[in-house]
């Protein structure tokens, strides 16, 4: 791992194992439900980043995927609803030797919980935000959430809804993120890929798990994960690499003009070097945004990192000013405090 | 000219004018000085919730209050000697605070009829008879300020500006002060616009020179030196004060203080006071809103800060949900209201004690913290200071009162030696303790141990859902639910252990008990004081510990005829007493108008109270 910059959070002198963080609660998720899998690629991840088991740190809001931190044998801690984003800020501040993971969903992070998420990523705090977006409301029994397509029935849109959703990618390019890939839950491989880049980024980095809920919006994502669709409805980014998809890797992403579109390479005079190549680094977040928002039928979904930036941390600028204010300041302790100013003394 | 030296033991003064014409600097600088002359004080900022209201109207008056003497200082008193009027308006919303006799020292030139009827006065008050009953100074203020800096380069607006300098300078010579300490503060504050330093100085010198040559002074006061306890001195606010209080306590806990708070009245000072002291370690952030603050606290207490939040009122109300999962975590959190008028924005900066109960049981389930209340300005440093070494050495929120009125008043502080305070001992727990369970608790205290995220052997979770007793597994277990219930309201009765036994002010029996708590102190004290120097049986237990109550609480209140509860609400602590002492009777005397008690309307309460048979 030797790509990883961050050396404020100490590594373990051991190899771990995904055994090191197996906890002894039984999981109480349906079966066939998607977290299944991405509790698996969490414990595959964890031992490869190479931390200290006691440096993890999961935190969560209220929903499903709240219960994430149970099942993790880390130090854990379950919120209320929507503030695990709130929660975690004060945690990696408070203490920048943890590597803090959210679990958290489209409800918590978007509805109740979207001021802590907008705000969380605008300050670019270095944590770790899996969204496991699944369009639905599920402990709460199926009622409609901030990515349920519009016009789609559930238990208080029994006439479908008539709100606009929210794409969690644009969103959180829209309050300046740093870091954002995307990822679906039947890839355990793609998922552990960006858990990985999203841990060595430093900065809020938010991953969004295309999750099925099996009981209360199965089969939301088809278009996208489906295995008769995924080929030609999902691009996997890769840096460097040329915007390549489909079953045959003959079709590919183009700029054209300000916009994107998805051509055929061999047609009309079109060749590999027509198609864009993914620059996940780039400070500009346009092209970032563009791919985001990209959605069947016209485009593939994008998945893998879509934006990857670098920038201050809010941690680490909150432990300069210290640092620099220790130095440069005449108070070191409260007696100098409380003898600062104007004091007299009376006999 | 040689002036008639008056001698007193204390006076009040209070400076009013337009919210813009620096009122709570002149004041401030007044009170700093009469500090240094050797003298106790205490000091009361009133302003209104605009920043700048229209001018000249009454909605736009700033006062500021100022009690100095040689004897102790309790309270900014009922009525001032000596008032300062900037402008109509002011001199009509502080006539009834003044003292028949008292002296009313005006700018004479605001008093227009534009500028009369603006005030509601249908003529010119300073010349129909209306201030009688008053020793009136008609200083032509905006004049005189304008001859005095006709040579000097500066805008129009900066010349006027200076004003409240003109009657500071006359007020130093008033009291016989020479006001150089103030040449060097000038300096200080204006160090790179020395053209306004030496305004300032100018109009400053014009005003006291005015008052010495000037026939309207019959004579000047002399208070001598207060006698005080020898040791340094400052003045503080109570809001600094809570900000400095937190610090010691992390400084002797060993525990960085994390503060993060969002902007609210009149609780944003201790915010912008403690992110100025960086140099002491403290992480102290600006959140998004209430709840990010204290969740955020949260999140640092879980990871071994001592985690703080403070606000007002509304604030407060917002913060109820995140309060409970720090009941259930049994995480150290100190929560700081610094109380306003409300329901709702109410009156954001006027004073009252209205969110005990909120305090109390403002939380869904059952969900007992700690509660206490800071007494006057200068307890605000001892009140966040046990409150931060309950939270922590109890594992429980602690929510500290504080009030707009002590909160922004100033007073005299003793600055204490840091090494004196209590220590602080959070329970921390040890890397790989093989006896170590999320919710094993101390079985003197019931308190659980503090595993902190990074320490070797520890790992666990915990969160908002019921756990296991000892293993802080998830479970929905009947019996089990009710044992956690009962632990977490018995953790914090136990914290009775540990705190000061009510203290009663005079005799231990009597005919009357008068009760009050938090930011009322001063003039509680000082009406009961009085009363016992007339001869009356009266006693006062003022209570800065309200969940739990101290354990002598039952004996306290049964050694008198009758029982007085004073409150700056509706009868939120007495009705708490009730509740836990039914078996006393009590009286009530409450007052929701967002000002403080008058000692004249306490003692007249209480003298009818002991009279009636």
């Amino acid at each position: 791992m030797a790509d990883f910059q961050n050396m404020t959070i100490e590594r373990s002198s051991v190899e771990l194992t995904k055994q090191d963080f197996v906890s002894d609660q039984m999981v109480r998720w349906c079966p066939g439900c998607g977290n299944h899998a991405i509790l698996s690629a969490v414990a595959n991840v964890f031992p490869k980043i190479g931390y200290r088991k006691e440096n993890f740190m999961i935190v969560s809001g209220i929903g499903c995927s709240s219960r994430f931190p149970y099942y993790v044998n880390t130090y854990g801690f379950h919120g209320i609803h929507g503030r695990a984003l709130a929660i975690a800020t004060g945690m990696k501040i408070a203490n920048p030797h943890l590597s803090v993971w959210v679990a958290t969903g489209d409800g918590d992070s978007l509805a109740i919980g979207g001021n802590h998420f907008i705000h969380a990523i605008r300050r670019n705090v270095d944590i770790n935000v899996l969204l496991f977006n699944n369009q639905i409301y599920g402990l709460t029994k199926g009622q409609y959430s901030p990515t349920t397509p519009m016009g789609t029935v559930t238990k208080t849109s029994p006439h479908g809804t008539i709100e606009h959703p929210f794409n969690v990618g644009e969103l959180t390019l829209g309050a300046q993120g740093t870091f954002f890939a995307r990822a679906v839950d039947n890839n355990i491989p793609l998922m552990t890929e960006v858990m990985f880049e999203a841990a060595k980024h430093d900065g809020t980095s938010v991953v969004e798990i295309l999750q099925n809920c099996v009981i209360f919006a199965d089969k939301a994502h088809e278009m996208i994960t489906g295995k008769e669709y995924r080929d030609e409805n999902q691009i996997h980014l890769r840096n460097g690499e040329p915007m390549v998809f489909g079953k045959n890797r003959d079709k590919g992403i183009r700029l054209n003009g300000t916009q994107l579109e998805v051509v055929k390479i061999g047609e009309n005079g079109i060749t590999i070097d027509d198609i864009l190549v993914h620059d996940r680094y780039q400070q500009d977040p346009g092209i970032h945004l563009m791919l985001a928002k990209m959605a069947p039928p016209r485009f593939p979904v994008a998945v893998g990192v879509i934006r990857s930036a670098m920038y201050p941390t809010y941690d680490d600028l909150v432990t300069q000013k210290i640092q620099n204010a220790r130095e440069k300041e005449k108070i070191k302790t409260v007696t100098d405090l409380l003898n600062s100013g104007d004091t007299w003394e009376i006999q | 000219m040689v002036k008639k030296v008056q001698r007193r033991d204390e006076i009040v003064v209070k400076f009013a004018g337009d919210s813009g014409d620096g009122m709570q600097l002149t004041g401030s600088l007044f009170a700093d000085m009469a500090a240094k002359t050797g003298l106790d004080l205490a000091t009361f900022p009133d302003y209104p919730a605009e920043i700048r209201a229209p001018q000249n109207t009454l909605a736009g008056v700033s006062g500021f209050q100022v009690r100095i003497g040689s004897k102790r200082i309790e309270t900014t008193g009922d009525q001032c000697d000596i008032l300062v009027a900037m402008n109509p308006a002011s001199l009509k919303a502080n006539l009834k605070w003044v003292k028949p006799g008292g002296t009313i020292i005006v700018d004479a030139d605001t008093f227009t009829p534009e500028t009369n009827q603006k005030a509601g006065f249908s003529e010119n008050p300073l010349e129909n008879g209306t201030l009688g009953k008053y020793y009136l100074i008609k200083a032509p203020v905006t004049t005189l300020t304008r001859a005095a800096l006709k040579d000097m380069k500066l805008d129009g607006k900066s010349k006027e500006r200076t004003r409240n300098m003109f009657v500071l300078g006359f007020v130093c010579y008033l009291m016989s002060w020479k006001p150089d300490s103030l040449l060097a503060y000038f300096k200080e504050k204006f160090k790179k616009k020395p053209e306004l330093a030496e305004a300032n100085i100018v109009v400053l010198k014009a005003g006291y020179d005015y008052a010495d040559t000037t026939e309207v002074l019959p004579s000047i006061i002399h208070i001598s030196k207060a006698k005080m306890p020898p040791g340094r001195y400052r003045n503080i606010t109570g809001n600094i004060a809570t900000a400095w209080g937190l610090l010691a306590a992390s400084e002797r806990s060993g525990r960085p203080l994390y503060l993060v708070s969002y902007p609210i009245t009149p609780a944003t000072d201790i915010l912008a006071e403690l992110a100025k002291h960086k140099s002491l370690g403290a992480v102290v952030l600006q959140a998004e809103d209430e709840i990010a603050g204290i969740c955020s606290a949260i999140g640092a207490s879980f990871t071994g800060s001592l985690a703080v939040t403070s606000t007002s009122g509304p604030g407060f109300s917002l913060k109820s949900e995140a309060l409970g999962l720090a009941v259930m975590t049994e995480l150290p959190l100190v929560v700081i209201d610094v109380q306003r008028g409300g329901p709702s924005t109410g009156l954001p900066t006027k004073s009252e004690q209205s969110d005990l109960m909120q305090a109390l049981f403002g939380r869904n389930g059952e969900a007992p913290l700690v509660v206490m209340a800071a007494c006057s300005p200068a307890d605000c440093f001892y009140a966040a200071y046990e409150a931060s070494k309950i939270a922590l050495e109890h594992m429980t929120p602690v929510v500290l009162l504080s009030d707009g009125g002590i909160g922004n008043g100033s007073q005299l502080f003793r600055i204490p030696d840091v090494k004196s305070l209590p220590s602080i001992n959070p329970p921390i727990a040890k890397p790989n303790d093989p006896e170590y369970k999320p919710y094993k608790r101390d079985p003197d205290t019931l308190v659980r141990k503090w595993a902190l995220p990074g320490t070797e052997g520890l790992r666990h979770r915990i969160g908002g859902l019921e756990k296991e007793n000892i293993t802080g597994t998830v479970t929905t277990d009947p019996l089990n639910h009710e044992l956690m219930v009962q632990l977490r309201e018995q953790k914090i009765e136990k914290v009775a252990d540990f705190i000061a036994p009510q203290e009663i002010i005079g005799n231990q029996t009597g005919d009357l008990l008068v009760v009050s708590w938090g930011g009322t102190l001063g003039s509680t004290q000082a009406a009961v004081e009085e009363m016992q120097e007339e001869g009356y049986s009266v006693s006062l237990a003022h209570f800065r510990h309200i969940l739990p109550l101290p354990r002598n609480t039952r004996e306290v209140l049964s050694g008198f005829k009758k029982i007085v509860v004073c409150e700056l609400n509706r009868g939120q602590f007495v009705n708490y007493l009730r509740m836990k002492y039914p078996e006393f009777s009590y009286l009530q005397y409450n007052k929701v108008q967002a000002l403080p008690f008058t000692i004249e309307e306490l003692k007249n309460t209480f003298e009818k109270i002991i009279k009636e048979a």
